[in-house]
């Protein structure tokens, strides 16, 4: 903010040819973003047969920053005089290409005429935005750099919210079309909202009903459950050991915890298949229920650990004067103080049991007692359409998701709780 | 007195972690070394049902009458084709009022139970055991059913894991078969450009959203989707974005121009590409899913580079501001440094993961396409061969690797982890 200020300062004529020259780049390659995104939601979401007409979308651009850098008034354009000229725009590409833009075949009332508009105001705003508080009259590195980052900004968000939001929205889309619909326009993922309910859930009927994932949520639950409650016990009790009592080999033991943890889990799978067959546990729950607990319990251990270091060891100790045990303690001061690492750790176990595939894939054989992952195989072995196999992701997906928003802060807590100092 | 108390101190701290101990030692710790054991020995994955000896029951001869004779055959072999089964014996439950008439002398009746000792038998051994039995009023008063009974046979059979045989034969298999060193070359590919990708990404992550802005929030929850999904939703998902038929990527690709034609992004080992009248060929499929694992765990290094760049004390960027940094300065000599120590320990830890991942090439590609993994070949080697030893084998050369990483890990990490 103090380059700006000091850049304000040196304020001198509105434009000049350099800087009208940075403000039309600025808008031609603002201007492409936006057009180029509106193209790609046009014929993703509603199935319109569009191009990127790039040579339109840098000239209209370039015109748009050129006039953006034009109207600058001290250091930014007014907010008017933003909007005339995006509506200016979307007015010429209008009337150019009477009411079909980007390509369309048809008059489309939302994606063609309303859709324009929108998109070169959001153009010319970004361009406002890329452009603000800068001295347009000097080149000068701090500008140039400046400006070179915001723009890596807006690429870098428009980037990464497709990468992070699109595959997700292809899993729910597609597990609400046929196999018809699907093959006919695969770059269509709209939704079609013009069919009974019944037809548009058919995938989740059969997945849940015909293919029994609902006893596979049921499965994955009571597993994933009982993994955290174990988990959590012997977390408890192991962490409160190593912060607090003093015994022989305490460091050694301190630094070896997430050793385990970097163990690579094909190494135990075949001996784990073999003792486990040989024993009769391989094919049953109580078998999943040994191993998962083993492979959480030292990242379990290791980030209560991190957290009993902060707790105040007083009350503890007042506790102790009054006369109470140990485990009293622990139950009635060191647990009541650790709600929120309880819940991060729970959550964390709870991520990693539901979503485990390499124990549930080697070791169950029986239908009756697969988890959701497990379950998830079994359909993609069969000759099932991919309509059914994306409603089974979305069902193992969907209840993670829910409890990952609903308690994000705890569960962002619990993957940093590995205890970043470095 | 302070001594005891400290020794009661250690007795308690002992129990308290024992159970960890005993679950971790138990399904973490005995399988390396059992891993070990296995690699040195001739198994097979059908050897792990162990050999024993099977019986039907069937009725021969049916009594009309009283002083008629029962005649029932037990039909028996031993179920393995090459191990020799120990004291095997056969006991069943016998209807009341029938007398043993058969002069068998391994066989002895007491009461209503039959019982025989077989002796040892040889692997593929059979034998039909017909026995007869003469019966009274009583059999036909209690109208019992011969075979409502099922006859219990027993044997010992030697533990193919627990006894002495070794040999080196899996090693010699493994290091010597072609596979071995591609593989070792496609993992260690894999795991670095995996590793790398994923920090990148990672790092661009944080620094878009290490500013305050409403949504940030949610932003922050969105770029998590990807490291907090099951595997296997969205390695699926993955591989149908991709399809060369009905993707959305494909289509797309061709739709705005991007792609000449649909490429099987997942399927498709190598690409042939012209660069300067140079041609290369680009691993395909092997860049697909090294992509997907930069995109899978980059919220991983995002997560724990944000909150190290929000520790980064301001003073130094004001102090920067005065000397005239330009916002790329600012990045390369206050930003990286202070960075440093978290991006080491972040590419060690992904860099072991990494290599220990199998999850997600198996369920892309299985391995085809030239993404065959060390992880992906131990399951190849012991169960689609169906040869434990060798996978076992393959599992301790992983595990050596692994160890010289580790080992490397713990000398250079930071202090205080």
């Amino acid at each position: 903010m103090a380059v700006a200020q000091d850049i304000a300062k040196r304020q001198s004529l509105p434009y000049s040819p350099v800087g009208l020259l940075i403000a039309a780049l600025i808008g031609a390659l603002a201007t492409t973003l936006v057009v180029a995104l509106w193209s790609i939601l046009a014929t993703v979401l509603a199935g319109i047969n569009t191009s990127i007409p790039l040579f339109w979308a840098l000239l209209t651009g370039a015109a748009l920053g050129a006039g953006i850098g034009l109207l600058r008034q001290e250091r930014n354009t007014s907010l008017p005089a933003t909007l005339a000229l995006g509506l200016t725009a979307a007015i010429l590409w209008l009337v150019f290409t009477a009411l079909k833009p980007l390509g369309m075949a048809a008059v489309d009332i939302f994606w063609g005429v309303i859709a324009t508009p929108i998109s070169f105001v959001a153009a010319a705003q970004l361009t406002r935005y890329g452009l603000r508080e800068l001295n347009l009259n000097k080149i000068h590195r701090d500008m140039l750099e400046t400006l070179f980052l915001r723009m890596l900004r807006a690429v870098g968000f428009s980037f990464f919210l497709s990468i992070v939001v699109f595959p997700f929205y292809f899993m729910v889309a597609s597990s609400l079309k046929s196999r018809v619909e699907m093959l006919q326009d695969p770059t269509f993922l709209g939704i079609n909202l013009q069919q009974s309910l019944a037809d548009l859930f058919v995938g989740y009927r059969e997945v849940l009903v015909t293919f029994s994932f609902w006893r596979y949520i049921g499965n994955s639950s009571f597993v994933a459950i009982v993994t955290v409650i174990i988990t959590l016990i012997l977390a408890v009790l192991g962490a409160y050991a190593v912060t607090r009592l003093q015994f022989p080999g305490r460091n050694l033991l301190s630094r070896s915890i997430l050793l385990i943890y970097m163990f690579p889990a094909i190494v135990l799978v075949i001996p784990l298949y073999s003792i486990f067959t040989q024993l009769g546990l391989r094919d049953t729950l109580p078998g999943l229920l040994i191993v998962y607990p083993a492979t959480t319990l030292p990242v379990a251990l290791y980030m209560l650990r991190s957290y009993f270091q902060t707790l105040p060891k007083d009350l503890e100790e007042a506790g102790m004067i009054d006369g109470s045990s140990r485990l009293g303690v622990i139950w009635r001061i060191t647990l009541p103080l650790s709600l929120p690492a309880l819940a991060s750790v729970g959550l964390y176990v709870f991520m990693i049991a539901w979503n485990e595939f390499l124990f549930a894939f080697m070791f169950l054989d029986t239908p009756t007692i697969f988890t959701l992952s497990r379950g998830m195989v079994g359909l993609n072995s069969q000759e099932v359409p991919r309509q059914f196999l994306m409603a089974g992701a979305v069902i193992v997906t969907l209840p993670i998701m829910v409890i990952f928003f609903w308690f994000e802060k705890y569960l962002v807590g619990g993957l940093t709780a590995g205890g970043v100092k470095g | 007195m302070r001594g005891t108390l400290a020794a009661r101190e250690a007795r308690l701290a002992f129990f308290m972690l024992a159970p960890t101990f005993i679950i971790v030692f138990a399904i973490v710790l005995f399988p390396v070394i059992a891993n070990f054991w296995i690699s040195f020995k001739p198994v097979e994955l059908g050897d792990l049902r162990p050999p024993a000896p099977v019986v039907r029951e069937r009725i021969r001869e049916t009594p009309q009458e009283s002083s008629d004779t029962l005649r029932i055959r037990y039909q028996m072999r031993n179920s393995s084709r090459d191990v020799t089964l120990t004291t095997v014996t056969l006991t069943d439950n016998l209807p009341t009022g029938v007398t043993l008439a058969t002069n068998e002398p391994r066989c002895e009746v007491q009461g209503n139970n039959l019982s025989c000792n077989l002796g040892n038998w040889e692997g593929g051994y059979r034998e039909n055991l017909e026995l007869d039995f003469t019966v009274d009023e009583s059999f036909f008063a209690s109208a019992a059913d011969p075979l409502a009974t099922v006859p219990n046979i027993r044997a010992s059979a030697p533990n193919i894991l627990t006894n002495f045989v070794f040999t080196l034969a899996n090693f010699r298999e493994v290091l010597s078969g072609s596979e071995f060193w591609p593989t070792l070359r496609i993992t260690l590919y894999y795991t670095i450009f995996g590793t790398i990708g994923s920090i990148l990404l990672g790092l661009f992550a944080a620094q878009l959203l290490n500013v305050k802005f409403a949504g940030q929030g949610i932003m922050r929850g969105l770029f998590l989707f990807p490291y907090v999904a099951p595997v296997i939703a969205v390695a699926f998902t993955w591989a149908f974005l991709l399809d060369p038929l009905s993707g959305s990527v494909n289509a797309l690709g061709v739709r705005f121009g991007v792609l000449g034609e649909a490429v099987n992004f997942l399927g498709q080992r190598n690409i042939d590409i012209n660069l300067l009248g140079l041609k290369l060929q680009f691993p395909l499929a092997l860049t697909t899913v090294i992509l997907f694992e930069a995109w899978r765990y980059f919220p991983f290094a995002f997560l724990f580079i944000l909150a190290r760049f929000q520790a980064i004390p301001q003073d130094m960027y004001e102090a920067a501001d005065v000397d005239g940094a330009s916002p790329l300065q600012k990045f390369w000599w206050i930003t990286l440094p202070q960075l440093v120590g978290i991006l080491s320990t972040l590419f060690l830890l992904r860099f072991i993961w990494t290599f220990n991942k199998f999850d997600d090439i198996f369920l892309l590609t299985g391995g085809a396409a030239g993404t065959k993994t060390l992880t992906v070949q131990v399951y190849d080697q012991a169960f689609a061969l169906a040869d434990l030893g060798a996978g076992a084998a393959v599992a301790v050369i992983l595990f050596i690797i692994l160890a010289i990483f580790m080992t490397i890990y713990f000398r250079y990490a930071p202090e205080g982890e």
